[in-house]
């Protein structure tokens, strides 16, 4: 079973391309990372994959549905997506960006209901942000006001679920115990979740496989083991980087 | 059901549209009651009881009332309006009047005025000079990442003054006993003539409209690609909302000229009151819109009697200072 599969697809902006002619297909349980320098399409991708953008070539199935051919509303309680520099411009509270997570299973004329208020209860309380439901996101920190969003993107109870850059603007212990603790999580109940990620260790570490984006549309994919060695993340990044051992697994250091 | 939730939020947005339920009859009252001529009100009620005419009749009914309609659905059409742009711009500064479209409303106006075209042809060209200066700002200030603030109001300001401009020099060119009436445009006033059907209409079908889109809206002003990845037609929203904010521009113009801040003052002192939420934001945003402007048509007829003051002028004094404090915190915001 495949939860998305990409045929043969090219993903653009403007003169970049982010990958030419790629297959991808994500199971049940699986935890991609999207891994390449600045620039190189990476968002783009992940838009793309998402159904926001449109593609230049190739087709993209949602189960057996093409993806373009779902309605925006099924496509959003199938596709959960992150973003990465959301900006405020008109107050809201912690509670309301949480629902918003909701607005795809809520009937179109009705209210949130009392089940929808506990499910988003239940994961500002997973991000440790319990009580905070009242508090104006813009008087929350970089890092809480991620959290948040995370919550968000948990209380759309999607089956793929796409991060920009999930831990950017948290600390070093978030950083570690949300990805652990969401991915554990996601893994649990069979979703299939897709990062872009700009830390080599937090990806090799959390995720299962990795796509490289080389620029110019090329790309390499495959398990975490497969692929994560010196040679293609040192080309990929066009930086010497050396593996070494660490409890039981490895880092990469660059010199 | 829509807005009204549990809780106690929503015993206080209860109280508050109760508040503004009472107020926009109240003012009414006040402002039909208050003026040059004392009016005697047992005369009025005897003239309805047995249709004899009387002076006090006839002066709240053909002079004050109209005036006081007009007032009201002008005010609500631009508060609404704000609220429609600020949510389709992500700006909280947007208003019909700093981003030029009460100009290109009067502009086109003017235009058809001066070309001795039917009255009916004036508020059609209005409409279409609000939604063709909204679009305008909205395509030359646009790109590749969405609107940035200061590109939209810079281009919303210009285009403002070039139609300002444009006025000016209809003004030039026309007849010395033109010039009165055509001031009006500039300035911002009410005639003793009450909104149309037209006028009523309009703004009850761009209400409930908004009213339903309003959850859509909700999520519009967290980001446009965001909305749409949780399920909203975007494209269809904010041109729907283009439209809704140009004729609603068109009903205030048509009827007052243009008149500036409210559609700017009101949303944002409604959001203060009853929270950023759009299903409460708009019902409140449109009763205090209303009845804002109906307290100042009265003051502008009462304060300075037997003169008059243009109503654009009041709503300037407020308003220009209450904009420059929200750009000067809005600056500050956006560096924490």
């Amino acid at each position: 079973m495949t939860l998305l599969s990409a045929d043969g697809i090219e993903a653009s902006i403007g003169n970049v391309v982010a990958c030419r002619d790629l297959d991808l297909s994500l199971k049940p349980g699986t935890v991609w990372s999207i891994l390449g320098r600045n620039g190189v399409g990476k968002t783009t991708l992940l838009l793309t994959l998402a159904g926001l953008r449109p593609l230049t070539a190739g087709q993209i199935r949602v189960g057996r549905d093409p993806l373009n051919q779902l309605t925006r509303r099924a496509r959003a309680q199938k596709i959960g997506l992150l973003f990465q520099n959301p900006d405020i411009q008109f107050p809201v509270t912690v509670n309301e960006t949480v629902m918003n997570g909701r607005h795809p299973w809520i009937e179109k004329w009705r209210d949130s209901s009392e089940e929808d208020q506990s499910i988003v209860d239940r994961e500002l309380g997973r991000v440790g942000l319990a009580g905070f439901g009242r508090r104006n996101l813009s008087s929350l920190s970089g890092g809480e006001r991620r959290r948040v969003e995370l919550a968000a993107l948990a209380a759309q109870q999607t089956e793929l679920v796409f991060m920009d850059e999930p831990v950017n603007h948290l600390d070093l212990h978030f950083q570690t115990e949300l990805l652990k603790q969401f991915l554990a999580n996601y893994r649990s109940k069979k979703r299939a979740v897709v990062m872009v990620m700009h830390d080599v260790n937090l990806a090799t570490r959390f995720s299962d496989h990795l796509l490289l984006l080389f620029g110019n549309g090329e790309t390499c994919q495959g398990s975490v083991d497969m692929i994560a060695n010196e040679e293609n993340l040192s080309r990929l990044y066009q930086h010497p980087l050396r593996r070494y051992p660490a409890d039981g697994a490895y880092f990469f250091y660059p010199s | 059901m829509l807005i009204f939730q549990t809780g106690r939020d929503s015993r206080r947005f209860g109280w508050v549209i109760l508040f503004l339920t009472a107020l926009v009859p109240v003012s009414l009252a006040i402002s039909v009651s208050l003026g040059s001529i004392p009016i005697d009100w047992g005369a009025v009620v005897e003239t309805i009881r047995t249709g004899k005419s009387s002076v006090d009749h006839t002066i709240v009914f053909e002079l004050r009332l109209p005036r006081s309609a007009s007032a009201f659905v002008v005010g609500a059409s631009l508060a609404l309006a704000g609220v429609l742009m600020q949510a389709l711009l992500r700006n909280p500064l947007a208003d019909p009047y700093v981003l030029g479209t009460s100009g290109g409303a009067a502009v086109f106006a003017l235009i058809v005025m001066l070309s001795g075209l039917a009255y009916q042809f004036v508020s059609l060209a209005a409409a279409l000079g609000a939604v063709v200066s909204l679009a305008l700002v909205i395509f030359l200030s646009r790109d590749s990442g969405g609107w940035s603030s200061t590109r939209l109001l810079l281009t919303g300001i210009v285009m403002a003054s070039g139609w300002g401009a444009l006025i000016s020099f209809f003004l030039s060119i026309s007849q010395q006993n033109q010039i009165q009436g055509m001031l009006f445009w500039l300035m911002g006033d009410f005639r003793d003539r009450g909104p149309g059907l037209v006028h009523y209409l309009t703004l009850l079908v761009v209400l409930i409209a908004s009213i339903f889109a309003s959850r859509g809206l909700n999520l519009l002003v967290a980001g446009t690609l965001k909305a749409e990845s949780l399920g909203v037609h975007t494209l269809r929203l904010r041109f729907a909302m283009l439209i809704g904010a140009g004729l609603l521009t068109a009903v205030a113009v048509t009827l007052a000229g243009a008149i500036g801040f409210v559609g700017l003052v009101v949303p944002h002192i409604m959001r203060l009151i009853v929270g950023p939420d759009h299903r409460r934001l708009i019902p409140a945003a449109l009763m205090m819109g209303g009845s804002l402007l109906v307290i100042t048509e009265m003051l502008a007829r009462t304060v300075l009697a037997p003169r008059q003051l243009p109503v654009g002028v009041i709503t300037a004094f407020v308003g220009v200072p209450l904009f420059l404090y929200l750009l000067r915190r809005g600056s500050r915001q956006e560096m924490p």
